[in-house]
């Protein structure tokens, strides 16, 4: 149980991990029921589905319907898990999620893939950057987004047997790697993944890699950054926080709008706590997305590892 | 089936809609007083339910999707022992547990929170589908209003339901031909909406909504699991919007309306005079 990071990307894309955890879940438990909306394929789950269409359930692209069985489904007992793309496991559902799972008391568990610039060529259409504003907003909502393959494993698991409605934002294709196979993770409880005094990064999802590159960086200056991965959106690990507060220079980094994501949730807290570290949100400023390889958006949106350096050499 | 009976408790079931709405000045009246017939049939004649352990597990459950239908649905509820009948005077009072629209959470006998419309539509397709995975022999029963078919949402789930050959639901279709501002027609035209739920893949029937026997058959003819071909079965209610109460019928933009005073009275005295004619 360790933070193994050393700069290379997880061996298995996620959507491999995505696709193997779901039938393993599926056969643990008889109450589990995937449900896709006609993207199995692109998440690894379509063979799943070919060898157990009575546990992986593809409901067309009728990504409303979807949520709304997967409530019913809960409310006989079942333990369902829905994918789809981002945004319309986001925006194109929010009703049905809000009213017919969280408001209606079922237990449900939703899944949207390519989060904001990891859509990439799909473009602005598919570049969810306010999937957890809204998920965020939704009373006792859980808001996750993963940041490594193991954890995505390991959450998979966790949530089965997790009340209410939880939203979980991952990549398809794969970050860099975080934490060994064993890492322990709790709903909850962020993760500090690098031990630093002078500054924190509290970052999550893609943003994770891109702030221990730019921790490394600055070490090499003598700046001894604290690196942490909230992937727990909410609940936030408000003691966390606080924590990172006393190196007194803190700054958030998310793949999503700075309205209504992680950067505003910690800024809530810590003013709410009555500290003010020098405090910055790095996030995609109020845009749309548009299309392009990854890397370009990246620096397009100000995603990058040199923006988190740039930020903190101007904020000291 | 004791007609007779089934018919009184129809009539009880209006009578108590009435009461409740005119205990709080307004309220979705005439959405609910059409359905009150294939409620009474329900819950007097067909469902399999439990009032004293309302989530028995092995019942029969019913999706209220066109939610404001909700007063109609609490009287059926009450009538039958599944929660006080004094709870119907606290409709939409502070920290009632009868809301104008369903909730699962609040209230023992109601199986789904709807209130979006369509909504209800996809939770009693998976509700339908859990019970089908479990093998369990209990049907799910959907009230859907005809405006609500406007919603993409029901085809979605019409769609699905077909597709997982959910012989175990039957969804009623309140074609009552007025929605919330004006008829159907002049709104949005739901053409032939037997014909639209059978190129679904349904099994359509069509009834007179307000008899109770024609109900009662299309139920019991085609209503097992192994008599409608394997499809979902879609029961088309011939209804009037404030069925059985004329004073309520005859108020043209009657979907949430104020019922107080003289019409009160008179809804009242209406739905008192059937009972005394039934002999309750």
């Amino acid at each position: 149980m360790s933070i193994i990071y050393d700069g290379s990307l997880d061996k298995i894309v996620y959507k491999t991990v995505f696709g193997e955890t779901m039938e393993a879940l599926a056969k643990a438990d008889p109450d589990v029921v995937y449900l896709d909306a006609d993207l199995m394929a692109s998440i690894g789950t379509r063979d799943f589905w070919k060898r157990n269409p009575k546990q992986a359930i593809n409901c067309g692209i009728a990504e409303a319907n979807m949520i709304g069985v997967a409530a019913g489904l809960s409310s006989a007992g079942k333990k369902p898990y829905c994918h789809t793309f981002g945004p319309f496991a986001s925006r194109r559902v929010f009703d049905q999620a809000f009213l017919s799972v969280a408001y209606g008391g079922n237990n449900v568990r939703i899944f949207g893939s390519d989060p904001g610039v990891t859509a990439a060529f799909n473009g602005g259409t598919h570049m969810p950057f306010e999937d957890i504003a809204l998920y965020r907003a939704v009373p006792n909502a859980t808001v996750l987004e993963i940041s490594d393959g193991a954890m995505l494993k390991t959450l998979m698991w966790q949530l089965k047997d997790y009340k209410g409605l939880s939203y979980t934002r991952l990549t398809r294709k794969a970050y860099p790697t975080i934490y060994s196979d064993d890492h322990k993770f709790t709903i909850g409880k962020g993760e500090v993944v690098r031990a630093g005094k002078d500054a924190a990064i509290i970052a999550c999802g893609l943003m994770v890699g891109e702030a221990m590159a730019a921790a490394q960086t600055l070490a090499a200056e003598g700046v001894d950054v604290q690196v942490i991965d909230m992937f727990t959106i909410k609940p936030l690990d408000v003691d966390l926080v606080l924590n990172a507060a006393k190196t007194g220079m803190l700054i958030t980094a998310e793949n999503h709008n700075i309205i209504g994501g992680l950067g505003d949730a910690v800024a809530a807290t810590l003013l709410e706590a009555g500290v003010s570290p020098k405090f910055k949100r790095i996030g995609v400023n109020d845009r749309f997305g548009q299309v392009g390889p990854q890397d370009f958006l990246q620096k397009e949106y100000g995603l990058t590892a040199e923006n988190i350096v740039n930020t903190l050499r101007g904020m000291a | 089936m004791d007609i007779k009976q089934t018919k009184i408790f129809a009539a009880k079931i209006r009578l108590e809609t009435v009461k409740m709405i005119g205990k709080r000045g307004f309220g979705h009246v005439a959405g609910s007083l059409s359905v009150a017939d294939a409620l009474a049939v329900l819950y007097n004649d067909v469902m399999q339910v439990r009032p004293e352990n309302p989530t028995w597990d092995g019942r029969d459950k019913l999706v209220m999707s066109k939610g404001h239908a909700g007063p109609a649905l609490y009287s059926a509820l009450a009538l039958k022992g599944f929660f006080p009948m004094d709870w119907l005077n606290t409709l939409n009072q502070p920290n009632t547990k009868l809301p104008s629209h369903c909730d699962a959470k609040l209230t023992p006998g109601v199986d789904a929170t709807t209130g979006s419309l369509g909504q209800g539509a996809s939770v009693a397709v998976g509700i339908a589908l859990a019970r089908q995975m479990d093998g369990l022999d209990a049907r799910t029963y959907l009230f859907l209003g005809d405006g609500e078919c406007n919603e993409g949402q029901v085809w979605e789930a019409a769609m699905f339901a077909n597709q997982h050959k959910l012989a175990n639901l039957t969804a009623f279709v309140d074609y009552n031909k007025r929605q919330l501002d004006g008829t159907v027609a002049e709104v949005m035209d739901l053409g032939d909406i037997a014909a639209k739920f059978a190129s679904f893949g349904w099994y359509v029937q069509v009834v007179d909504g307000s008899c109770v026997e024609e109900i009662h058959k299309a139920l019991t003819t085609t209503g097992g699991t192994d008599n409608t071909d394997g499809k979902p079965l879609c029961i088309i209610l011939d209804t009037v919007k404030g069925a059985g109460v004329s004073v309520i019928e005859n108020v043209e933009m009657n979907h949430h309306m104020v019922v107080e005073g003289d019409l009160l009275n008179a809804a009242i005295a209406e739905c008192e005079a059937i009972l005394a004619e039934l002999g309750a």
